[in-house]
């Protein structure tokens, strides 16, 4: 990432911090497997990496960890799509922001683990039921972000549209989503965080595979270094989404404000 | 039938402090016309305009279309480009992407042929504004409705624009309303102009003219007609181009 103009500069380059940052972490972690007296409580950064590699030598990782990011990607975009059209539907009417206000303000403070355990109770220990309630878990939070982003939308491109007579859906498309490309972006980075974690609540809670099933099973063999192995594991698939996904598009929708 | 009859229009806003903007604005415009609006700054001229194009419903008065409502072309005091997409994107979001080829010929008309995939923040203000014509000649507007569309542009830019707007008029002859602060301009394009005085806030003046077809600036009449006008705002300030220099941002 380049430097800002008349920003301090900071020596070595931002990268190199960020691997001295994970070599630190590394060896702080080493330090405190070294340090106490029995290696199960906390395995070493090796002994987790070979829990790790037995994992992936035997498909299980892959095939767990594909089936939490199928989850989180069902009930991801779901919850996008329609957190998406509810923000857009508040922001734009004041009345139905006024009438729904309260309903999304006990949305967002509702325990993930009461609407799973609900939905469970409801309908049943179903793939269904899951992605619902992971999907009702973080709309939510897409809505509330998504309706401050419309309201602040340009009034004067609005006006030209509609004496121009542009079609809706034009609108939409050229007009409405390009003005709310930060607020999605926002919303899909706090979504995405939110979603991975809650999916593995329900997988722990009602699923017979995933990450959350796979950490279910280790914690009842007490296998730390499984249960780590996969949480990095998934870590890491959720910051390769972030990087080769999430930043070009977000680079990509910004392009038109450097220019 | 595209004509439009105003009635009586009067406008009041309360903020920040109540004030009357329209005080009660008699105005007809016939199918075919080139009718120029003109006034000073503050008149209540872009108000008109938002009632006219639909964009301001609190009015007294009434406002009716001789025939179905329609298809407007506007340009705006600010151009209102979509700053994420280029001139000819901009374009066609108006026009529809069938269009393309009619929209690069105005953008060559309005002199940004070169400027297709430029986005309206890499422009001057006076080529934004010169987009904004081309997207309203675009449409092929029933009714032409331009609120200063050639204030930030040179001397010698604002004559070319006029005479591509001249020409828009004389081939389609569209209805057309334009608003300006220039006498010299109003009388140039126009078949009519309109005094909107600042003071009864009302049509003060309607004066009719020939077609222009096309009218020089060196025109006898033009020097006549203009000094009929002059003599009528004598009370109240027009600026105008020969007296008082543009601002040179075209």
């Amino acid at each position: 990432m380049s430097q800002p103009a008349g920003a301090p500069t900071i020596g070595l380059g931002a990268h190199w911090y960020r691997l001295l940052s994970v070599i630190a972490l590394l060896a702080l972690w080493q330090a405190a497997a070294s340090g106490l007296a029995d290696p199960a409580l906390l395995p070493s950064p090796l002994a987790t990496f070979e829990a790790g590699y037995e994992a992936l030598r035997a498909g299980d990782l892959f095939y767990h960890v594909g089936a939490t990011l199928a989850r989180v990607a069902v009930a991801f975009g779901l919850a996008m799509l329609i957190g998406t059209a509810i923000g857009i539907a508040l922001g734009r009417s004041p009345a139905l922001d006024h009438f729904f206000n309260g309903w999304l303000v006990i949305g967002l403070n509702l325990p993930a683990l009461v609407t799973i355990v609900l939905c469970y109770i409801w309908f049943g220990l179903s793939e269904a039921a899951a992605i619902l309630a992971v999907t009702i878990n973080k709309v939510p939070t897409v809505a509330a972000i998504l309706r401050e982003g419309a309201k602040a939308l340009d009034p004067a491109l609005f006006e030209m549209t509609r004496v121009f007579e542009v079609k809706p859906l034009r609108v939409l498309a050229r007009v409405v989503l390009p003005q709310l490309a930060p607020s999605l972006m926002a919303a899909a980075r706090a979504g995405l965080a939110l979603t991975w974690k809650i999916v593995l609540v329900v997988e722990l809670l009602g699923r017979p595979n995933g990450v959350g099933f796979q950490i279910r099973s280790f914690f009842n063999f007490f296998d730390i270094a499984s249960i780590l192995a996969y949480s990095l594991a998934f870590i890491g698939a959720v910051v390769a989404i972030e990087v080769l996904l999430l930043q070009p598009i977000d680079r990509q929708l910004g392009k038109w404000r450097r220019a | 039938m595209t004509g439009l009859v105003l009635s009586a229009i009067t406008r009041a806003f309360d903020h920040p402090v109540p004030r009357t903007v329209l005080g009660g604005v008699d105005l007809t415009i016939a199918q075919g016309e080139f009718v120029s609006l003109v006034g000073p700054s503050g008149a209540g001229k872009t108000t008109l305009l938002r009632i006219i194009a639909g964009l301001d419903s609190g009015y007294g008065g009434s406002l009716a279309w001789q025939g179905a409502r329609p298809r407007l072309g506007v340009v705006f005091q600010e151009p209102r480009l979509v700053p994420w997409l280029g001139l000819l994107d901009n374009l066609l979001l108006v026009g529809g992407p069938e269009s393309v080829d009619r929209a690069r010929a105005l953008l060559g008309a309005v002199e940004l042929g070169d400027c297709d995939n430029a986005l309206p923040g890499q422009l001057s203000g006076g080529m934004q504004r010169r987009a904004a014509l081309a997207r309203a000649l675009l449409v092929e507007p029933d009714f032409l409705i331009l609120d200063e569309p050639l204030i930030s542009l040179d001397a010698a830019l604002a004559e070319r624009m006029r005479r591509v707007l001249n020409d828009f008029w004389r081939k389609r002859r569209t209805t057309t309303l334009l608003i300006t602060h220039s006498l010299a301009e109003a009388v140039e394009l126009s078949t009519r102009v309109a005094i909107l005085s600042p003071i009864e806030r009302r049509v003060v003046a309607d004066c009719a003219l020939p077609p222009p077809d096309p009218r020089l600036s060196g025109d006898p009449m033009v020097a006549a007609a203009l000094q009929d006008l002059r003599r009528m705002t004598r009370s109240w300030p027009v600026p105008d181009p020969a007296e008082a220099p543009p601002d040179r941002a075209g």
